[in-house]
């Protein structure tokens, strides 16, 4: 069981990583008036057949071989059901996967968002072969993480592990999302 | 908003030390759990305080990096350190409160913190 929606995100990114993405696109958006809160994580991976998909959400499935079974992609379906939202996995393979989970922002069974800060950061930095596209806003407002655009100004021959670039993704993020959201807890 | 102006500075700061940072080998790697059942037992601050840890003592030749799921799932967070030398030393049920400690007597001295192993955990 995840404690947060920011840790399900990590888990579900985590997918993308195996399926060999080159580019993940992960977007947060919590919008008042539809008092939604939208996740999406869409990756242009190796996908999943129709089979696999119809089973991605079975708890006693996976591909993998050191276990049998597989939580993530249930236990984010059902954190998001149980606010009465909607969870929606589109796959096809050899082109991508995208994993929609919409919240109930005034739900008293969604969880909170989390560190969403301390999520992106540990995929930015720990997988500096992957891009990676990042939205969060907040109704109108929003701020945006581009890996490419990072990448452009450092060069090839600087990795985001090292420290100063590390710290720097750190306080982008921390920054940019309380200009979004005020610091308000999500 | 934080632009990327700043990071176009720190770039131009960190060019002469790239090439020095280059030469360190990695000598250790630090492996952390980041499969479901990690990071619902509570690798991500786990790993936060490695990285962090690592970055504050300025440690060269150490690397902290992620993996799946290693089958063990009941003894999660794990952390497995890998010597120059090949030998691993495996840590079960991490908490980001014992990370200091192993990143002082492993890491820095060399000497595997027995307590927190695999070996001294074994559940049932």
């Amino acid at each position: 069981m995840m404690t947060e929606i920011s840790l399900n995100i990590l888990d579900i990114a985590q997918n993308s990583i195996r399926a060999e993405a080159s580019l993940i696109e992960i977007t947060v958006a919590a919008d008042s008036s539809t008092d939604n809160l939208t996740v999406i994580l869409k990756d242009d991976g190796c996908g999943m057949t129709d089979e696999q998909i119809a089973k991605a959400t079975d708890p006693f499935f996976t591909t993998r071989t050191t276990r049998d079974i597989g939580l993530g992609v249930p236990f984010f379906k059902y954190s998001a059901e149980l606010t009465g939202g909607a969870f929606t996995l589109l796959s096809t393979p050899g082109k991508g996967t995208e994993v929609t989970a919409v919240y109930k922002l005034s739900s008293i069974d969604r969880m909170p968002l989390g560190d969403m800060t301390e999520t992106i950061h540990s995929l930015v930095v720990y997988n500096g072969h992957i891009e990676f596209l990042y939205k969060y806003s907040v109704d109108d407002r929003s701020f945006t993480l581009d890996t490419r655009e990072f990448k452009e100004v450092l060069g090839e021959d600087v990795s985001f592990a090292e420290p100063e670039v590390s710290a720097y993704v750190k306080e982008y993020l921390t920054e940019n999302k309380t200009e979004v959201d005020n610091g308000v807890i999500l | 908003m934080k632009s990327l102006e700043e990071l176009k500075a720190l770039r131009e700061k960190m060019k002469s030390q790239v090439e020095i940072r280059e030469d360190d080998a990695n000598a250790l790697r630090v492996v952390v759990g980041m499969a479901t059942c990690g990071i619902a037992a509570g690798a991500r601050p786990v790993l936060t305080a490695f990285s962090n840890g690592v970055q504050e003592r300025g440690l060269r030749g150490v690397s902290v990096v992620q993996t799946g799921c290693i089958g063990l799932c009941q003894y999660e967070p794990i952390v497995e350190i890998h010597a120059a030398g090949g030998e691993k030393t495996t840590y079960v049920q991490v908490t980001a409160d014992m990370v200091d400690e192993i990143i002082a007597q492993h890491i820095v001295n060399g000497k595997p913190v027995n307590k927190y192993t695999i070996e001294a955990q074994r559940i049932g």
